[in-house]
């Protein structure tokens, strides 16, 4: 009986991380694009708005171009599915989510990975200019993040002498110091710009644009309407909220919840919430004021990641 | 048993061979193939029962080569090597039967082929020097004959076959030198002779021989600079002999290290692997990138197959490193993770060169920028290339992915206990790995995307059908595999430690508890792939039911609809609006210039009346190996000169040769007296 109890509180456990994610990842972005409009000097829509727009996606009649494959209806299924996946075991808002002992950073890393090459390809299933060109360039981009994002993995993993992601979260909370080192601070700031990177914000590409040939991640997208274009936006906005909960909890771990209990439970989810809107508002604070950087200008921005990254690599190992 | 299933191996080999060459064309594909199936298959039992023992099977006969015999033994290390190239042997053959119908069951391509599994599979089991070389050469010269088989229809073979046999019999040259040194230096040349003196030789020569070896060694797996000859040959074979070449041949190059190295010279100082590492990181990226920009089918899997042998050898680079700085623990785990990247890459890249050799048959071309909208028309090929590219890609939940953690937890941990320079060397090694994975992903989309998905770009690609039924089958078969070693690796992970193990110096590296998650010994590193694999599957068939049922609610047309693509509200969109291969790798291209150099070629031809009017614009881009143009073809060319010259001496006048002979003599009587 105890037995169980612990296998469906920990089911509970995943459902509601999950749960949460996925309805604060679209009033992040509404709240992201509401801070941005009030600093333009414009209204702006309601901070729920891609809530609406999910529910309309949802009813709307499903399409696909006409010789496109099996691909094409997979992508966006398999994007949602990985980053339900991800959050379901990781250390979001309690350092033992289910199956905590095998989520690892490397293995989150690819799944999510997993997710975005499915998307890259059932771009170019639409058979459209358009479609090539988001695939290619976000490809691009992706192979020219992974030296930062490993090696930056590399860096939080050999002071804690693993690379399983609840015991980093662990330790910042039990050694602060840890955090406090150079390398874990080199590290996290090359992680961001891989967020940044990834999840299409500026510099790298302006998730607002409506001119194509600027594009990267919206030209990959644009064959998609109705419910796959909802399973779109709202598996990109988990991937955000995902990468952002695991940034503030590897920087400022307090709140989360490392004991067993409701209660508990329920903090480090409030904590949670107020720690990534935090880090959501200060990006678009930040790219209110940013430009967007021109496609090949990005390889001295990545490198420039990869180079924090493994000076944070060295410093661990040195520091020892 | 095991004795015989050694003299059945060969047996079986040779009377493939000779019935290949002998029936008529109608049985002879057939006869050939199944006899190269009992072969196999007397292989695995052999393998598979040395590995379950532990005992080796050992077997010496003076009367096959006269003056030295034949010395065979099968250790748990060769057994792992001998099960990985008969499973890619089973499936290509069975693939070779619908195969050969398209006018390819030749007498010399029946017999070859028998004789080319034959060889491959008993050079694990050489356990002299003389045996090693006469099987190594045996199965040289066998895929050489491979590679011809359609060089009556296309001049690039001959061309491919001529590099191939010079730089393998370059190879093998190297690897003559070496083993020669070894026995020479040792006084005997059965491979226990060698292993009992090579401790006690000194640490120049045993560097000697080892550097040798690895050169000799490493143009086999296709370590750059000494690849040239890979992306010609594999691109050229017919479909099996590529995916036999690419998935079997290379790993015996590994094979030939790790027996050099860890076995016969019982490893050595850092220097060795640091070598090793940095052969690894620049074949890792090379062939990453040159994958990433190519846009012929094969010559790209070729590239990658450059790629993933530079991870085989970071990893045994690392693993070396680790032993001689005394840590056996994590040296275990990377030469575990050497060997299962090895085996991973002999399923999925035997996978997908029957795959393309599929798209080969079906449509007459391998360019890409020719190609698309194959996932439509030749389904299963395009989910066995599917599979193949996310396993090459290293995403979970196929079998590549689990390979490269393991490598990734090896260095890791690995790392906080070594000293400063050798910590650099592998953290640059762990970000050559990262962008040679990231290269990997874009090649691979690539490959699939414009080859297989969107709108085909050429008739060809419109009238292409589904390959006949055994080409399926076998190509099928290993990407299954790739699944099933992606969910279970603990299927292989035993075996492939125990011939860790008895590769020398590595302790044990992971304890098994189930079939569920990997756990790595003494180390917190845990990985449960079945379960992500399960999380994943749930969650997308909820995905794909809230997504049913969400319609279904509140929705007047149910289904989907296909339409014209909107393409940003175009009218009139044309499959030559897509991108192509060219287009895709275009902006990898220009951020990588200043490493590959690609020559274009921009023509702007103007109308008669006006300059300001444009007639045609031809451009045209190459990217050739820069590694070739840059030194080989001078060297070629410096050779070629020298040749030139030469003959000045070789006029054909009796008179002048004689004189030769006479100063020649005089000379050689000068220096002796």
């Amino acid at each position: 009986v105890n037995g169980f109890a612990h296998v469906m509180s920990q089911v509970l456990v995943a459902v509601v991380q999950v749960a949460a994610v996925a309805v604060g990842g679209p009033l992040l972005l509404g709240l992201m694009r509401k801070v941005r409009c009030r600093l333009e000097g414009r209204v702006g829509a309601p901070f729920h708005q891609p809530l609406l727009d999910l529910r309309k996606l949802f009813v709307k009649q499903r399409m696909r171009p006409r010789e496109s494959s099996w691909v094409f209806g997979a992508g966006p299924v398999i994007l949602v599915a990985t980053a339900v996946a991800v959050v379901a075991v990781s250390p979001l808002a309690t350092t033992r989510p289910p199956l905590g002992q095998s989520s690892d950073f490397f293995a989150v890393v690819f799944v999510l990975l997993l997710g975005s090459v499915l998307l890259a390809l059932s771009a170019l299933d639409t058979g459209t200019a358009f479609g090539g060109m988001g695939s290619s360039r976000s490809m691009t981009i992706g192979a020219l993040c992974e030296p930062a994002l490993l090696v930056a993995i590399l860096a939080m993993a050999i002071p804690a002498r693993t690379s399983n992601l609840p015991a980093l979260v662990r330790i910042g909370l039990h050694h602060p110091s840890v955090i406090a080192s150079p390398a874990r601070i080199l590290a996290l700031a090359s992680f961001l710009v891989v967020i940044l990177a990834e999840s299409g914000r500026l510099p790298v590409d302006n998730p607002s644009t409506h001119l194509e040939l600027t594009m990267i991640h919206e030209a990959m997208v644009l064959e998609y309407s109705g419910p796959d274009l909802g399973y779109i936006i709202l598996g990109e906005s988990m991937r955000l909220v995902f990468l952002l909960g695991l940034l503030v909890n590897l920087l400022v771990p307090w709140g989360v919840a490392d004991r067993p209990g409701a209660l508990a439970f329920c903090v480090g989810l409030l904590a949670l919430g107020i720690k990534v809107v935090a880090a959501g508002v200060a990006i678009a604070l930040f790219e209110v004021f940013t430009a967007k950087m021109r496609l090949f200008r990005l390889p001295e921005l990545l490198a420039g990641g990869f180079v924090l990254a493994l000076l944070g690599a060295v410093t661990a190992v040195v520091a020892r | 048993v095991n004795e015989a299933c050694v003299v059945t191996v060969a047996l079986a080999g040779v009377m493939a061979a000779v019935l290949g060459a002998a029936l008529p064309v109608s049985s002879r594909v057939g006869a050939a193939v199944t006899l190269t199936w009992v072969s196999c298959a007397a292989a695995l039992v052999a393998a598979v029962s040395v590995l379950h023992s532990g005992h080796v099977i050992s077997l010496s006969t003076s009367a096959i080569l006269p003056l030295t015999g034949v010395t065979v033994v099968l250790t748990p290390l060769g057994a792992l090597f001998v099960i990985a190239i008969a499973v890619v042997a089973l499936a290509s053959t069975l693939y070779w039967l619908g195969y050969a119908s398209h006018g390819l069951a030749t007498r010399s391509a029946s017999s070859a082929l028998p004789l080319f599994v034959t060889s491959m599979l008993l050079v694990p089991f050489a356990a002299s020097v003389a045996t090693f070389l006469v099987l190594w050469e045996m199965m040289a010269l066998t895929s050489l004959v491979l590679v011809l088989t359609d060089q009556s229809r296309r001049e690039a073979a001959r061309s491919a076959a001529q590099w191939y046999a010079v730089m393998t019999h370059a190879g093998a040259a190297a690897i003559l030198l070496a083993l020669v040194l070894l026995s020479a230096h040792s006084g005997g040349q059965t491979f226990v002779d060698i292993e009992a003196h090579a401790r006690h030789l000194s640490g120049a020569v045993r560097g000697t021989i080892f550097v040798i070896a690895l050169l000799g060694f490493g143009s086999k797996a296709g370590a750059v600079p000494l690849h040239v000859w890979l992306p010609k040959a594999h691109a050229e074979a017919p479909g099996p002999a590529s995916a036999l070449m690419s998935g079997a041949m290379v790993n015996l190059g590994v094979y030939g290290i790790v027996l050099v190295g860890n076995v016969l010279l019982g490893g050595g100082p850092v220097w060795w692997w640091l070598l090793v590492i940095a052969l690894g990181v620049v074949s890792a990226l090379y062939g990453a990138l040159y994958a990433a920009t190519s846009s012929d089918l094969k010559r790209l899997l070729a590239y990658s197959t450059a790629d993933n042998m530079g991870l085989v050898l970071i990893a045994l680079g690392a693993s070396g490193m680790f032993a001689a700085s005394g840590h056996p623990t994590t040296a275990a785990i990377a030469m575990v993770a050497a060997l299962l990247l090895m085996v991973n890459h002999s399923v999925f890249k035997g996978a997908l060169f029957l795959a393309a050799g599929a798209v080969q048959i079906a449509t007459g071309t391998r360019d890409l920028d020719r190609l698309g909208g194959l996932m439509r028309r030749m389904p299963v090929t395009g989910v066995v290339f599917l599979v193949g590219a996310l396993s090459v890609a290293a995403l979970p939940p196929f079998n590549g992915f689990v390979g490269e953690w393991l490598l990734l937890q090896g260095l890791l941990h690995g790392l906080p206990t070594s000293n400063t320079s050798v910590v650099i060397s592998v953290s640059v090694a762990v970000a050559a790995l990262a962008l040679t994975g990231g290269l990997t992903v874009a090649a691979f989309v690539k490959a699939t995307g414009i080859g297989f998905l969107g709108r085909p770009r050429s008739d060809e690609a419109i009238n292409a059908h589904e390959v006949a039924m055994s080409m399926r089958l076998g190509a099928g078969a290993l990407a299954a595999l790739c699944l099933v070693l992606g969910l279970v690796p603990m299927l292989v992970l035993p075996a492939i430690e125990r011939a860790a193990q008895s590769a020398g110096r590595v302790g044990a590296a992971h304890s098994t508890s189930g079939w569920v998650s990997l756990h790595l010994l003494g180390l917190r590193g845990v990985l449960a792939p079945s379960l992500l694999a399960g999380g994943l599957a749930v969650a997308g068939l909820a995905a794909i039911v809230i997504r049913r049922l969400a319609h279904r609610r509140r929705n007047a047309w149910p289904g989907v609809n296909a339409v014209e693509p909107w393409g940003s509200g175009r009218r009139v969109q044309t499959q030559r609006m897509q991108y192509t291969a060219t287009s895709f790798a275009e902006p990898l291209q220009r951020v990588f210039d200043d490493v590959i150099r690609p020559s274009r070629d921009l023509n702007v031809s103007h109308l008669v009346e006006s300059r300001y009017y444009i007639e045609r614009i031809a451009y045209r881009t190459s990217n050739d190996d820069v590694i070739e143009r840059q030194f080989y073809r001078p060297f070629i060319a410096g050779v070629r000169w020298w040749g030139q010259r030469a003959r000045w001496f070789q006029n054909g006048s009796v008179h002048r040769y004689l004189a030769y002979g006479f100063v020649a003599l005089v000379i050689v009587l000068v220096v002796v007296a």
